[in-house]
């Protein structure tokens, strides 16, 4: 074998986008699996939906702009915004919801910015933020645990329900659904309840939601492996989770009427997903050791901002899109020291 | 006296290749029937031939002449004919041909009469340099600049290091090691003249930690010289690209090269082991460079090794000695696989600065179409000079070049570290190569035109001067003539009052 191409190095690594990608489905599994355990098939069923849509839509468009789909189709990155939105949103929300938003992040948070790489917001994040817009209520009930069920759905009430809407026993979503351990937090601390007593309710677990924090930890642990196989850096998880940590903590400090502890902020909701698998999101994030740094800390700051103050129960989603936003100035001023150069 | 090393940020831990071609001593390459030199294997101008067609000459003399300050002589190889003086294809990444002499030997290898120097403290570095330079001996290293520039500090500079580079970094090149190993002696020889060149305060010997029988034949040679008490040698870690000029100072000294700047500025002159063997050669046995180490190897070589080759020895003919797997015309690399480039032409000669002829890589890069760009930003954590070729591509590729300028383009070594671990196999130094080349380009047009525009307003400048003057010659001369005039007038009526005041 002596082909070589046409300029040096004439060595490469082993890396490809397609590994990457890989790794970052393979690090999703045990969570996934956590979700199914605490929330029924349902999930399941949600992400072969989204796997499909997207990969049709991404076909489709790679066809329309005249781009080889091979290549594009296989680097799995439609895969990774499928499953990640399929993840995030609530299980037993109906097909079309789950259609829209996929179609809406491949098509017009992906393709129309001139597909992979070229993405200014994170796509699966985009096609969230439309469905939290247009379909609040939708959006924000979510099955309860399945020990907490009055009526534990199996795999074909699951079915049913999101394609036609109601089991053939009867039951539609709002019978079956209840709000996230965060969105019960946000409503009774709106009630003047003490943050302890809340968290004593059978929603909650041993230190987030109940279930939501198995779901955290195991995302907590794929976060883990990627930054040992090196898909990811550590910087934007450190920063984020280090920020939401130590606000939560002096906001507790200081009002421990308005909010949960820090451990509380670090196992429910997006934040372990949002840390180690959103906000890292090479396309949309900031590209330089000491951005990322930034990147994170924003992350984390708005992510807490929008829980306590702000209208929505989580605010990874939004946190994420608005320092996509700044990425450009981030990444102009934390240029690394070049050798040689005074100049940073 | 150990100081703790420095380091350099990123870089990459490539498998070294190295014992495929270490396994046997250096060996001779036969001699060739056919010597082509290229009047070019320097930096710098092109050397002036001073034989001519027909003309016999012997194993050393002189054939060109440096031209100009940045140039180095060149000599025939062996003893023979020069049979041609004319372009013939260099091994140049271009694949373009250039002005070469061309000797057809005749077996004799008989050498010209050699002029040792017998005891070179007794002469000064201003001589030494002059032979150096006469001896045609340029960066072995493979930049191939003219060694004895780099042998004068200069008035303004005194030297504190003298650096011997004998990292070789690359995967796969072995030449300076063996020499290291063989010829440790020779080596000490030529730093010692470089070092009473250059007055430099110290040496430092810097080899990788994976080339451990260089390593203690160096120590071997240097023991025996107890008088060379400023001389030492420091064992770096393997990483490429830690041979790189700057890299390894920063690793030996723990300093960095100002950018736009030359190791000087901070003191240092770095020198490659195989062109302190050929000063040590030029001085102590008065023989020009004719020859060098060339390590042949790769997945496709039967018996890969290193050959001291005579320089104009059609790499073909190397090529057929080591045997190989490779079919005609199929390209090989010259240099390593990192930075060398491929030529596929079966008559090009071995240069001064060809170390390594590679003919098949494992872990080769794919052909394929690259993918875009999705900012992981793994280019930037294996940078040594700590850029961001994520943004540098960027910026390349849509021909922003005041940006990439902003972004240190021109501190880039294009040591390929970014191409080697990008996901989306983009080929990042050629791009960078291209936006180089093109500032380059409009720096030259931008020269140009201001020097057109100099041209234009000191013309200008001129005539409008000359113009002013003529009138003023001009006001002048009315000036005069009224004043005359008036003059005249004045006289003329004072006679006529003289005249009156006599009539009346």
């Amino acid at each position: 074998m002596a082909l070589f191409r046409i300029s040096p190095p004439y060595l490469a690594g082993t890396n490809r986008v397609t590994l990457q990608m890989l790794q970052v489905l393979l690090a999703m599994v045990p969570a996934v699996i956590a979700m199914v355990y605490f929330f029924g098939p349902a999930v399941i069923i949600n992400i072969v939906l989204a796997l499909v849509v997207a990969l049709g839509v991404e076909a489709l468009l790679l066809k329309i702009r005249h781009r080889p789909v091979k290549p594009f189709i296989s680097d799995g990155s439609a895969a990774v915004t499928a499953v990640l939105l399929a993840v995030a949103i609530p299980p037993l929300s109906p097909w079309w919801l789950t259609v829209t938003g996929v179609l809406f992040a491949i098509v017009f948070a992906k393709h129309l910015y001139g597909g992979l790489g070229y993405n200014p917001f994170n796509p699966a994040m985009v096609g969230y933020v439309l469905l939290l817009l247009s379909f609040p209520l939708e959006m924000t009930t979510w099955l309860p645990v399945l020990s907490l069920a009055d009526n534990p759905l199996g795999f074909t009430e699951a079915f049913h329900l999101i394609f036609y809407g109601e089991t053939g026993a009867g039951l539609t979503p709002d019978a079956v659904s209840g709000a996230t351990p965060l969105d019960a937090m946000k409503t009774q601390i709106g009630q003047q309840i003490q943050p302890d007593l809340i968290l004593n309710q059978n929603l909650f677990g041993f230190v987030g939601g109940l279930g939501w924090e198995w779901v955290n930890i195991w995302f907590l642990l794929g976060g883990l492996y990627l930054l040992y196989k090196r898909v990811i850096s550590w910087q934007v998880p450190v920063a984020m989770l280090t920020t939401l940590f130590i606000l939560s903590m002096v906001t507790q400090w200081f009002a421990p009427d308005i909010t949960g502890s820090p451990m509380f902020h670090l196992f429910s909701g997006a934040t372990m997903i949002g840390a180690f698998f959103i906000a890292t999101d090479p396309v949309s994030g900031s590209t330089t050791p000491n951005g990322r740094l930034v990147f994170g800390a924003g992350v984390g700051a708005l992510t807490f901002i929008i829980r306590v103050w702000g209208g929505y129960p989580d605010g990874v989603a939004f946190g994420v899109l608005l320092m996509n936003m700044l990425v450009p100035l981030i990444d102009y001023y934390t240029q690394p020291k070049v050798y040689g150069t005074g100049k940073p | 006296m150990n100081q703790p090393l420095g380091d350099f940020p990123g870089g990459l831990k490539l498998r070294g290749h190295k014992k495929r071609s270490t396994q046997t001593p250096i060996r001779k390459t036969p001699l060739s029937r056919h010597l082509i030199l290229p009047l070019q294997q320097h930096i710098g101008a092109a050397a002036v031939p001073v034989v001519e067609v027909g003309e016999k000459v012997l194993k050393g003399q002189r054939i060109a002449r440096a031209d100009g300050h940045v140039s180095v002589c060149l000599h025939a190889p062996s003893s023979g004919t020069v049979v041609a003086i004319n372009e013939q294809p260099i091994p140049h990444p271009s694949g373009l041909s250039a002005p070469c002499v061309t000797i057809e030997t005749d077996g004799e290898d008989q050498w010209i009469a050699r002029h040792p120097v017998d005891n070179f403290r007794a002469i000064s570095p201003h001589e030494i340099r002059q032979i150096i330079r006469d001896a045609g001996i340029v960066g072995l290293g493979g930049a191939g600049f003219p060694s004895f520039i780099k042998l004068n500090p200069g008035v303004h500079h005194t030297v504190d290091t003298l650096l011997l580079n004998g990292a070789e970094c690359e995967p796969y090149i072995s030449c300076d090691d063996m020499l290291m190993r063989e010829r440790a002696d020779g080596i000490l020889d030529g730093v010692e003249i470089m070092q009473h060149a250059l007055r430099a305060r110290e040496v430092i010997l810097a080899i990788e930690d994976n080339k451990a029988e260089a390593i203690s034949a160096m120590k071997l040679a240097l023991a025996a010289r107890p008088h060379l008490t400023e001389t030492r040698i420091v064992v770096i870690p393997t990483r490429y690209p830690t041979g790189g000029e700057k890299q390894i100072i920063q690793v030996v000294t723990g300093k960095e090269v100002p950018s736009n700047g030359l190791p000087i500025d901070i003191g240092i002159v770095s020198h490659n082991m195989g062109t302190a063997y050929a000063v040590g050669r030029a001085i102590n046995h008065g023989e020009p460079l004719i020859s060098r180490i060339v390590t042949v190897t790769g997945t496709d070589v039967t018996h890969a090794g290193n050959f001291e080759t005579l320089f104009g020895t059609p790499i073909s003919e190397l090529l057929a000695f080591v045997e190989t797997r490779r079919e005609p015309d199929e390209p090989f690399i010259l240099g390593g696989p990192m930075m060398g480039f491929n030529l596929s032409g079966d008559n090009l000669p071995v240069t001064k600065t060809a170390n390594c002829i590679l003919v098949g890589v494992e872990d080769a890069a794919p052909k394929t179409e690259p993918l875009p760009c999705i900012r992981c930003g793994d280019c930037a954590s294996v940078c040594p000079a700590s850029l961001l070729p994520q943004q540098l591509y960027w910026h390349s590729r849509a021909k922003d070049f005041d940006q990439t300028r902003d972004y240190n383009l021109f501190d880039c070594i294009e040591c390929g570290c970014c191409d080697y671990v990008c996901p989306s196999k983009i080929p990042l130094v050629s791009y960078f190569r291209f936006a180089k080349t093109e500032i380059m380009n409009q720096e030259r047009e931008r020269k140009k035109s201001d020097l057109a525009r100099e041209r234009f307003e000191t013309r200008q400048a001129r005539m409008e001067r000359e113009q002013r003057e003529k009138e003023e010659r001009q006001r002048q001369r009315k000036a005069a003539l009224a004043a005359s005039k008036a003059k005249k007038e004045k006289e003329a009526a004072a006679e006529t009052t003289a005249a009156d005041d006599k009539e009346n």
